[in-house]
């Protein structure tokens, strides 16, 4: 029987996030793999006062036991004491994986790990097969090209690409029992550490959790083009999202990018206003459920992913949406 | 302030990759080269904190001699100085790359004198491995943080902010020296200028021939096997209308998805 596959679990305020039961999910398909009742563990990080929820929220995603730890110092993110007290856990069960959400986080902590215990890792792993020899599919270029690799390490270390699989609980079991580590961080691994932390402006929807994301590209034509973007996102509820050209252009802030530089979203619906599709682009939106693309070339890539189009100018279509919704509402 | 620039020689893609049919390496007989996006904007982020702060800013790249064309393009926008890891071209795991960067640096900084701070880009365009600076922060024993979009230095401490997950900002305090992997948006790149092209064109570029090296105990990887594009399923695409006559078939989609509240 092999030792476990740990998964790190980012819990802000006590809620697993999307990305870690994500990476939980690839776990289980390899534990499965590994066959002889491989089990998936948890380590439990930054939940803070709300570790004990956070472990309740485990409950469905079969992880057969939930580690988190005992020093209130590594409840603020700091990547070199979180690996470590990845490390420590690893160590302690003598797993055979650990896997990292495909989050800033995710893969800034389990390089860590990987450099400080010399392994190798994997990044944004869409697939893993065990064997004598591992071999896995990762992304590169954001996602718009595969690799097929192989993985040689007493410890394989990966993170799991975002959104490449589910999130939701495979079935109606209890929650895992929770561990408490006792190892304190040490002090040389505290000093990267967040000092300070910005709240969102309140009312702020954000990016990478919207259902609704409403769109511009260069189609846009100016920063004060952007208007009728945020008139229609403000009556959805929808953040507003860019394309390269536009930040490159300085006419919004770079933190609304989507695509390979920018921010992955995964909404109900994406809205795509004069955005032609560069893959660099697509990559960061084709997660959504559902892609409404305005534009006016029917032939532009985007059409390619979109499940839903409107042929004409942007200008006077966004308006006229606002308009209709206005009036529906009354 | 002395700062080092690591950067590395990428094709631009364009809209679509093309594999070669061996399914090895990316088809660049038609693409220009650049660097990844977020090294653009470290290298732009070391000019300008030179410019403000005075000292000296260096860049360096592990590639073919070919990327000798990316080291000269910082140099056009104020880099002061050029390495050339000259490797064999290939495509390096990255245990190999920060190995052989980590290396170098320990060469450049005994004959040169100490970087204040070393800028990589979050994660490479092509590989995307999110390793690197880590890896070469590690073995050099210095702080390090990835992410970056803003940077301040304070006397000895480095101030950098990051987007917080879940929204906002969050930033971190890093003793110097120390490395810092940048994210795009820190800054937005200058263009280089006409005078600076001439400047850079000029400029000695050090060569340091960079066989693959030893990674001793640490096992390489990942080992890279093949390359294939994607299958990118076709979508169907209903075509809700055309101009803005199409808002109430549009409106009646938004209703029926339940996105409309």
């Amino acid at each position: 029987m092999s030792g476990p596959v740990i998964v790190l679990v980012e819990a802000p305020g006590g809620e697993p996030d999307r990305l870690s039961l994500e990476a939980l999910a690839m776990a289980r398909g390899l534990a499965d793999a590994l066959g002889g009742g491989t089990a998936v563990e948890a380590l439990v990080m930054g939940a803070g006062p709300g570790a004990a929820a956070a472990v309740a929220a485990l409950a469905g995603h079969r992880v057969a036991a939930a580690h988190h730890s005992s020093d209130p110092r590594l409840d603020t993110y700091a990547p070199a004491a979180w690996a470590a007290a990845f490390g420590a856990v690893i160590e302690a069960r003598g797993a055979v994986a650990g896997i990292g959400p495909g989050s800033d986080r995710g893969s800034e902590v389990l390089a860590h790990l990987a450099a400080r215990a010399g392994l190798p890792m994997a990044a944004n792993v869409v697939a893993v097969e065990p064997g004598a020899t591992w071999r896995l599919t990762r992304q590169r270029w954001g996602g718009s090209l595969l690799e097929d690799a192989t993985l040689d390490a007493p410890v394989r270390l990966m993170t799991a690409a975002g959104h490449a699989f589910a999130a939701e609980p495979v079935d109606a079991g209890a929650p895992p029992p929770a561990m408490a580590l006792s190892a304190p961080a040490s002090d040389a691994d505290l000093v990267v550490r967040v000092v300070s932390h910005e709240t969102p402006t309140a009312g702020a929807v954000t990016l990478g959790d919207a259902k609704v994301v409403v769109s511009g590209g260069r189609g846009v034509g100016s920063s004060a083009g952007f208007a009728v973007i945020e008139e229609l996102a403000g009556l959805l509820g929808a953040a507003v999202g860019v394309s390269r050209a536009v930040t490159s252009a300085g006419w919004r802030p770079h933190a609304e990018q989507v695509g390979q530089t920018g921010t992955r979203v995964a909404p109900e619906l994406y809205i795509a206003c004069g955005i032609s599709g560069a893959i660099q682009h697509i990559v960061g939106c084709r997660a959504a459920k559902r892609i409404l693309a305005i534009n006016t070339d029917p032939d532009s890539p985007i059409m390619q992913v979109a499940g839903y189009a409107v042929i004409g100018d942007l200008h006077s279509v966004v308006p006229a949406i606002s308009a209709e919704i206005r009036r529906r509402r009354g | 302030m002395n700062i080092l620039v690591c950067v590395k020689r990428v094709p631009e893609t364009g809209g679509r990759i093309v594999l070669t049919p061996d399914g090895q390496e990316i088809d660049r007989r038609y693409l220009g080269f650049t660097v990844s996006p977020h090294e653009e904007c470290a290298v732009e982020e070391a000019v300008r904190i030179v410019e403000a702060r005075g000292g000296s800013s260096a860049v360096l790249t592990l590639g073919p001699a070919a990327a000798e064309e990316q080291l000269r393009d910082a140099l056009a926008i104020g880099i002061d100085r050029a390495v050339l890891l000259e490797s064999d071209g290939a495509d390096w795991d990255p245990v190999s790359t920060a190995a052989a960067i980590a290396r170098a640096i320990r060469d450049q900084e005994s004959a040169n004198g100490p970087f204040d701070m070393i800028l990589f880009g979050n994660e490479s365009a092509d590989n995307a491995g999110f390793q690197v600076g880590i890896r070469v922060a590690v073995a050099l024993g210095r702080p390090v943080i990835n992410g970056i979009k803003g940077l301040e230095v304070q006397g000895d401490t480095v101030r950098a902010r990051r987007e917080a997950p879940g929204g906002g900002w969050e930033t971190y305090e890093l003793p110097i020296p120390a490395v810092i992997g940048v994210k795009e948006g820190i800054n937005l790149p200058r263009y280089p200028s006409v005078p600076g092209r001439l400047r850079a064109r000029k400029k000695e570029i050090e060569r340091i021939p960079s066989p693959p090296p030893d990674t001793g105990s640490v096992p390489a990887g990942p080992s890279k096997v093949l390359l294939r594009l994607p299958v990118q399923e076709a979508a169907a695409v209903e075509v809700l209308g055309r101009g803005p006559e199409a808002a109430p078939a549009v409106v009646d989609m938004l209703e029926q998805i339940g996105v409309l509240s």
